[in-house]
Formats: structure tokens, C-alpha cells, sequence
């Protein structure tokens, strides 16, 4: 059938034929295609491919975590104390004897918790508070727009401080601060989405059955809304991960033992000249996966945005 | 069945006001198929927005099957009067299977044996059921806007409003569209309002029509009068003679026929 | 027809790879074309705008164009390389699209833009170009020639606009000019009063013409000859005069299945029914 086999070529034929059959026999192989031909469109891409290989080693290293290491990051031995990278000791160990690795690699656990949770609770009050604002118009927009505004206006780690210094150290605490700086442009993006959707005549023909504001916003215009938010979140997620490190670096976010990476730059800075590896491998990590969650984020937008020029 | 007399419609306000229908008036009788032509910005297709209720800025009287409209409509309105659009690509959701697109209606008003309903709505548009579960991008044109009258048709409406059905479609793929709209009509006794701006495709749907021009109609006859020729006003005998094909002599004639009160 | 047609293709294929396989969007079209107004009707998917845009090879990657012959006046437009063919095109073969609003930059005015397009074909001096932009607007019947060059274009109207690409495609008087439905997007009337222009400026400068539609009655109306193209091929060239007389099956049923003010509407309109034999019977 298809000359470019060479994308997949471990897969079986009768699976290949029935995700490029023209015919799909119910929603959930019409979906599958779907998924399918946006996959083949996105690993064309190999900066893409390189994001997505990091944050699928970050998922992979947080899952496996008991596997990878023995301890889990928080045992000391003091007489180890800031032991340079061997061996025995692939990262060398912290002030307090502990294995930096092994607190690498449970730490992946916390940024992971934290990256999931802020995206958890951003991109559905930024997408209804977005849509409604959009699909209403008038005073509901203006409220709503004032509203995002206000937070939007804040510095975001200002207010992450204020929110924590309010309400306690700890992870939680730190994660509900990020998320409620970090709302505020998913809303205008669901919103311009919106306005630009809403005179579609898509749009006016669900009007025409009949079809009420709720079952519009929620089963036409959110669907459409949704890529560009979510890109927008891959390519936050940068930002998100910095200001958790900015949070435990200022001793904030997650509070001693918990192996949280900005926590480690934090405490590892006093030995930066002597022991670097301290308090860069933290830093490495933190960049790596930034990195990953940004070139992901751009090759989801070239597959998901057709504006991008690329999908066409 | 249909009733309209003294619409008007404007879009924004004082000195910038643009008035996109000035005070027109006709009717269509039951199991009647009434054209309305005219070029782009004559009106027509305001027309139909403000008769489905897609407009609730309008001003006159609407009348449909006995009963005043007012500016909002509810959903018995729906299940009588529906509306297929120009652009196949644009009146489809792009995210929504054609099982999706079909079934919402269904749902909306709580309609039973979606299942049934669906096949036999695919069916009579000429669709087998392999296309159940495509997406409107995997559609070619007249697909999709089959799919549109199939929408249109499930919750078994009694008068349809047609913008501009087959305008963006191929002509062997118009003529098969126009065809199934015929026989739909007559096996359902459906009333139409069909606009457009193609006179060939009034006068082979239509018994009678109106012509608009700037808002304003400029005559209603029989189609069976336009094939006569017997349109008295210059703008009809314009647009009849540019249907027609080129005509270098012809064309040096056109007059641009400008808003008049 | 003159020694040298202005424009020999022979045997040109288009294609275009995509995940479902190889795409053949234009397969052996052949045609030569000399000072004439030559129509090319297809329907959508027949290959007639892509085989417009491989004349100018205007057709990108994953796009392949090859051909037996495709000369331009002489001259072999596969041969060159690419500078050489942005010379050719706009000041020897020029492209009218459909729809203004999507060609005409929304951030210039008309007239820094037909000012732009004279500059580039080189062809006069610097300081006729506002004069010869003027000259070119009223050419193209433009009544206030002053006002609209000071425009943008989103304050004109559609078929104003498609005026105003046909002075800038031709303000470099370039020989061919190749127009890709450029009325479909207007009105019945106005539609023919910019052909009117169109047809005017061919015959005074000599130009040859391949006017690109999907509306039969109008091509065969308004051109010299017709092509017929149905699956990337050609299937039928005759004299637009003689469209009545048309031979191949697929032209009957394209002219038998336009609805006719004339007929009477009581028969349902004859259904075109494609015979999967005419995708082998290109000449």
C-alpha cells in the first residue's frame, strides 16, 4: 500500500490496513486513525521525537524509581559527606552522606507530581473560565476578563510566595500558589479561541437543533480549544518546573528530607566551588527536562495547530 | 406557511448602520418550493438568519405555520424548520464524527432508536454506512453537505431553508444534491426557501421566486414567467442575460443598480 | 497557430507523496498554447490548478513535477534553475488567483503594491512608476484611480480587488498569463464585466491566456479552445464553439447535468456517471 512503511516497519499488516482504512467502523477506530496519522505526523519530527524521549524517560524513571535505586534518596551517611562522582557514588553524595542519584531519580517523583497536579488544575478553570467569557460576551466577559487580569498582573513567583507565606510550607501548598499565578493565560487563549470558533456555522447549526449554551461549550467549542491549550501548557511547563525549583530553593516548596531538585541547588549552593556536583546535577536535571517539555510542546503544535504552516 | 411581511434588518448603529434588508414581504404556501436571488449583499441569506432565529435583531412581522415568531425560538421551533448551510466545509464540526454530528440532534430532543434513525438518515441521503464513523475532513464536498441535509432531515422538519445549497459544490456533484433535495421534498411534502444567486438553479428547484437587490425586493414572479422572459425590471433582465454565459456586447450594457429608498 | 507556440507541454506529471501512498494529481497532460485564450475545466480534484502552478513551478516539495517537454517561448522551464525562472515569472508568465483577499497583502496599499510589482519586472524606469500604476488602473477600469492606489484592500471591494491583481500581474506586460479561477469568488456581474477587462488586454497586447475554471458555460463562452481534464488528464480538447459537438462521455454529462433556465424543472437532472474507463483515456 503505502510506500513510506519505513515510519513502522515492525507492525503487523492487518493492523497498518486497519488504521488506514478509510472506513472506520465505530468511534473508537475512528479515534485510534486519528491518533495514528497525528503520531506518524509528529515522528516526522526528530527535535520532537528527542522532547518526547526525555519526558517519557522522566515518567519512566518516576515509575521505576524503586527499581533504579536501593534507598530512596534519604538515607545518610555521614561519613560519606560530599563524596565527587565515582563509581559507587554515580553523582557523588550531598552535605549529608546521601546518594545524589539515587535523590535524582526520586526526585524525578516529586517534579513529576508537581508538573501533573499544576496541569491538572490549570487547564480546566483556564479552559471554562476561558470559554464562558467567549461564548457569552458582554458584562459575564468583562467580569471575567477583570478577573484574569488580576491575577495575570502579578509577578508569578511574587504572588507563589505570598500564597505560600499565607499558607505554610509544602508541596501542596507550593502546587495550589503555582497553579493559581499560572491560570490566567490559558483563560485569554481558551477565550480568543472561542471568539474566533463561536461564529462558525458549526456552531449555528448545533444553535439550530436547538442545543444549549452548556452542551456548545462543552461538546463544540472546548474540544477545538483544547490543542492550543495544551501546547501552551507543555511549553509552561518549563516555567512551571523553575518556579517549584524556585520555591524549594527559598525552602517554600518541598520541605527536608523530600529529595525535590530546587531543594538540592538550594542546600548544594554553600559548596558550588568546591563540590559542584551538589548543586549542578540538580540544575542539569531541571534544564533537561525543561528542554524536553518544550521541544515536545513545539512539535505538538506543529502537528495539532493548523495555522503552524506544517499540517496544512 | 411562511409568512413575511415588513423585515428589516441593520447592523450597527446611526451614520455606520448598514441595512441589510429594507422592509420586504412575501409568502410561501405549504409544499411550495419559493426561490430567493440576488448577489452578494442583496439580503437574501439575511433573510434566512433572521426567519431561523440565528438573528434576533429584526424588525416586521414572521409568521410560520400559523403561529408569530418572536426574537428567540424554542425547540418545538427546531423540530419544525430547519436550515442547511453553503459551505460544506465550514457546517460540519471538524472534530465530530458524521455519527456524532447525527446523533446530537437526536439527543437534543430526547428522540428515541438513535441507532435506526441515524442508518436511515445516511441511507437516504445516498450515504452507506461506511461513512458513520468518518471525520468531515475524510468527506469530499458533496459528501459533507449530504451529510448536512441528513442533519437537517432527522428530526423530520417541515420546511427547510436552503443558503445557498450547492454554491461551493462541483456541478456533477450539484446536480445529484439537487436531485435528492427534489425527491426529499416530494416524499416528505417538505416547503422550501431556497437561496441563491445562480437563476438556472432557482428556476430548476423553484415555482416561484424573488429577486433582491440592496435589501430590497425588485420583483416576485413564477418561474415559468422568467422562462417567458417576461421580467419587466432591468436588474432581473440584467442577471437573466449574465446567466447566460459571456457576452462582450451584452456586458458593455450593465448597469450598476444602486440602492434606491 | 504560429511556428513557436508560446507554451509546449508535453507529457506532464505532478505528484505528490503522502502517508497513504503516492499521490498522481496530474498524469501526462499535454497541450500547446499559442496567442489565445485557452480554457482549462476540470472539476475539483482534476489536476487544472496544479497544472498551472507546475507551469510556473510554483509546486513545493513533496511535490514532484517532471515532464517530457514544458517550453516556454523557447525556452525550457525544467532546464533552468530557479533564478532564472523568478525572472520568468511576473514579467514573462504571470498568475491571477481566485480570491483577492487571500492575495493581496493586507498591510500595503494597492498602490505601493502594483508600485512594488513594476519595480520588480524591471521593465521601466523608477520614476514612471506611480504614473504607469495610475495608467494601469485605469486600464482595468478603475474610475478613481487616485483614491484606490492610496487604499489598503480590505477597503475595496471583491471585484475591485480581482481588478486590481489583474493590473499588477499585468503592469510587467508579460506574454502569458495564467488565470486560476479568477471570478469564482464574484458576483454573476461582475464576474463577466472582469473578464470583459481581462478578454480587452489580452487581444490589445497579444497575450496568451489559460483561464482555469470549473464553470463550462464560461469558458467555452469566454476562451478560444477547451480542455477538458477529469482525473489529471485531458480528456477532450475542442473549439470553444463547438462545445456542443463534444465527443467524450464525460463532457456530454457535464454539459447535460447543468440545471437551464430554458428546460422545464419537472425532470430530475441527468446524473454524471462515472465510467472508471476515463481514467485511461487521457490524449
Amino acid at each position: 500500500m503505502s510506500s513510506s512503511a519505513a515510519a513502522t516497519p515492525n507492525l503487523p499488516r492487518r493492523l497498518k490496513a486497519w488504521l488506514l482504512s478509510d472506513s472506520p467502523e465505530s468511534v473508537f477506530h475512528a479515534r485510534c486513525q486519528r491518533f495514528y496519522l497525528g503520531w506518524r505526523a509528529f515522528s516526522t519530527n526528530p527535535i520532537a521525537m528527542i522532547g518526547l524521549l526525555i519526558i517519557v524517560s522522566l515518567v519512566l524513571t518516576a515509575a521505576f524509581a524503586p527499581l533504579l535505586t536501593q534507598g530512596n534518596g534519604t538515607e545518610q551517611h555521614l561519613s560519606d559527606r560530599l563524596l565527587a562522582p565515582s563509581w559507587g557514588h554515580w553523582f557523588g553524595t550531598d552535605e549529608l552522606g546521601r546518594d545524589i542519584y539515587e535523590r535524582i531519580v526520586w526526585g524525578a517523583r516529586i517534579t513529576l507530581y508537581i508538573v501533573g497536579l499544576v496541569g491538572i488544575l490549570v487547564v480546566p478553570i483556564g479552559l471554562v473560565i476561558g470559554t464562558v467569557a467567549g461564548y457569552v460576551g458582554g458584562w459575564v466577559d468583562n467580569v471575567l476578563m477583570r478577573f484574569t487580569d488580576i491575577f495575570l498582573a502579578f509577578p508569578r513567583l511574587i504572588l507563589a510566595l505570598a500564597f505560600v507565606s499565607a499558607l505554610g510550607p509544602g508541596i501542596e501548598n507550593a502546587v495550589l500558589a503555582i497553579a493559581l499565578t499560572t491560570w490566567s493565560p490559558y483563560a485569554r487563549l481558551a477565550r480568543a479561541e472561542t471568539i474566533t470558533i463561536r461564529n462558525s456555522e458549526y456552531i449555528m447549526a448545533a444553535r439550530l437543533q436547538g442545543a444549549s449554551g452548556l452542551r456548545i461549550l462543552y461538546g463544540h467549542i472546548a474540544p477545538l480549544c483544547i490543542s492550543s491549550v495544551i501546547i501552551r501548557l507543555t511549553l509552561d511547563m518549563a516555567g512551571i518546573i523553575l518556579t517549584a525549583a524556585g520555591l524549594g530553593f527559598l525552602g517554600l516548596g518541598a520541605q527536608p528530607p523530600l529529595p525535590e531538585w530546587g531543594a538540592m541547588i538550594s542546600t548544594g549552593r554553600q559548596y558550588l566551588l568546591d563540590q559542584w556536583w551538589v548543586a549542578t546535577i540538580p540544575g542539569i536535571a531541571i534544564f533537561v527536562v525543561s528542554l524536553g517539555f518544550n521541544l515536545l510542546g513545539d512539535g505538538l503544535r506543529d502537528v495539532l495547530d493548523p495555522k503552524s504552516g506544517s499540517a496544512g | 406557511m411562511i409568512r413575511v411581511e415588513d423585515l428589516s434588518v441593520s447592523f450597527g448603529h446611526g451614520a455606520a448602520a448598514v441595512h441589510a434588508v429594507r422592509g420586504i414581504s412575501f409568502h410561501v404556501a405549504a409544499g411550495e418550493s419559493f426561490g430567493l436571488v440576488g448577489e452578494s449583499g442583496s439580503g437574501k441569506s439575511t433573510v434566512l438568519r433572521a426567519l431561523s432565529g440565528l438573528n434576533p435583531d429584526w424588525s416586521g412581522r414572521l409568521e410560520m405555520a400559523g403561529q408569530t415568531l418572536g426574537r428567540q425560538r424554542d425547540k418545538a421551533f427546531y423540530k419544525q424548520v430547519q436550515m442547511v448551510f453553503q459551505d460544506p466545509y465550514g457546517s460540519l464540526h471538524p472534530r465530530h464524527t458524521i455519527d456524532r454530528i447525527l446523533a446530537e440532534p437526536i439527543a437534543i430532543h430526547g428522540m428515541d432508536e438513535a441507532d435506526r434513525r441515524i442508518n436511515r438518515a445516511l441511507d437516504e441521503v445516498g450515504l452507506g454506512p461506511q461513512f458513520r464513523y468518518r471525520y468531515p475532513h475524510q468527506l469530499s464536498g458533496g459528501q459533507r453537505q449530504r451529510v448536512a441535509v441528513a442533519r437537517a432531515l432527522i428530526l423530520e422538519p417541515k420546511i427547510l431553508l436552503l443558503d445557498e445549497p450547492t454554491s461551493a459544490l462541483d456541478v456533477s456533484v450539484q446536480a445529484e444534491v439537487l436531485n435528492l433535495l427534489r425527491r426529499l421534498k416530494t416524499e416528505r411534502d417538505l416547503t422550501y426557501i431556497l437561496v441563491s444567486h445562480n437563476l438556472a438553479v432557482v428556476a430548476h428547484m423553484c415555482g416561484r421566486l424573488a429577486v433582491m437587490n440592496h435589501g430590497a425586493v425588485v420583483e416576485e414572479m413564477s418561474v415559468a414567467q422568467l422562462r417567458a422572459r417576461e421580467p419587466v425590471h432591468p436588474y432581473t433582465q440584467q442577471l437573466l442575460t449574465a446567466s447566460l454565459g459571456y457576452d462582450r456586447a451584452a456586458i458593455d450594457r450593465f448597469e450598476d443598480f444602486a440602492a434606491t429608498a | 497557430m504560429t511556428q513557436n507556440p508560446l507554451l509546449a507541454v508535453e507529457d506532464l506529471h505532478v505528484d505528490f507523496a503522502t502517508p497513504k501512498g503516492l499521490v498522481e494529481a496530474v498524469r501526462g497532460v499535454s497541450f500547446s498554447l499559442g496567442r489565445e485564450k485557452l480554457g482549462i475545466v476540470g472539476e475539483s480534484g482534476s489536476g487544472k490548478s496544479v497544472t498551472g502552478r507546475a507551469i510556473l513551478r510554483l509546486v513545493r516539495p513533496p511535490g514532484r513535477v517532471r515532464a517530457k517537454k514544458l517550453e516556454f517561448d523557447g525556452t525550457d522551464l525544467l532546464g533552468i534553475d530557479e533564478r532564472a525562472m523568478r525572472q520568468i515569472r511576473g514579467r514573462h508568465i504571470s498568475m491571477v488567483m481566485q480570491d483577492p483577499k487571500f492575495s493581496l497583502n493586507p498591510v500595503m496599499t494597492v498602490g505601493r503594491q502594483i508600485a512594488e510589482a513594476y519595480r520588480i519586472s524591471g521593465k521601466g524606469a523608477r520614476r514612471e512608476t506611480k504614473r504607469r500604476a495610475l495608467e494601469m488602473l485605469e486600464a482595468v477600469r478603475i474610475r478613481d484611480p487616485e483614491r484606490v492606489y492610496r487604499a489598503y484592500p480590505h477597503e475595496v471591494s471583491g471585484g475591485m480587488g480581482q481588478r486590481i491583481m489583474i493590473a499588477m500581474m499585468l503592469i510587467p506586460n508579460p506574454d502569458l498569463l495564467i488565470a486560476d479561477e479568477p471570478t469564482s469568488a464574484l458576483d454573476v456581474t461582475v464576474q463577466l464585466q472582469v473578464l470583459a477587462i481581462l478578454d480587452d488586454l489580452v487581444t490589445q497586447r497579444g497575450m496568451g491566456l489559460i483561464f482555469i475554471s470549473h464553470d463550462l458555460n464560461l469558458v467555452a463562452s469566454f476562451c478560444d479552445r477547451v480542455l477538458i481534464m477529469y482525473g489529471g488528464q485531458v480528456l477532450e480538447v475542442c473549439d470553444a464553439k463547438r462545445l456542443n459537438e463534444a465527443k467524450h462521455p464525460y463532457t456530454r454529462g457535464l454539459l447535460d447535468c447543468l440545471p437551464r433556465i430554458e428546460t422545464g424543472s419537472s425532470a430530475d437532472l441527468p446524473v454524471l456517471r462515472r465510467d472508471p474507463a476515463w481514467l485511461d483515456q487521457g490524449i
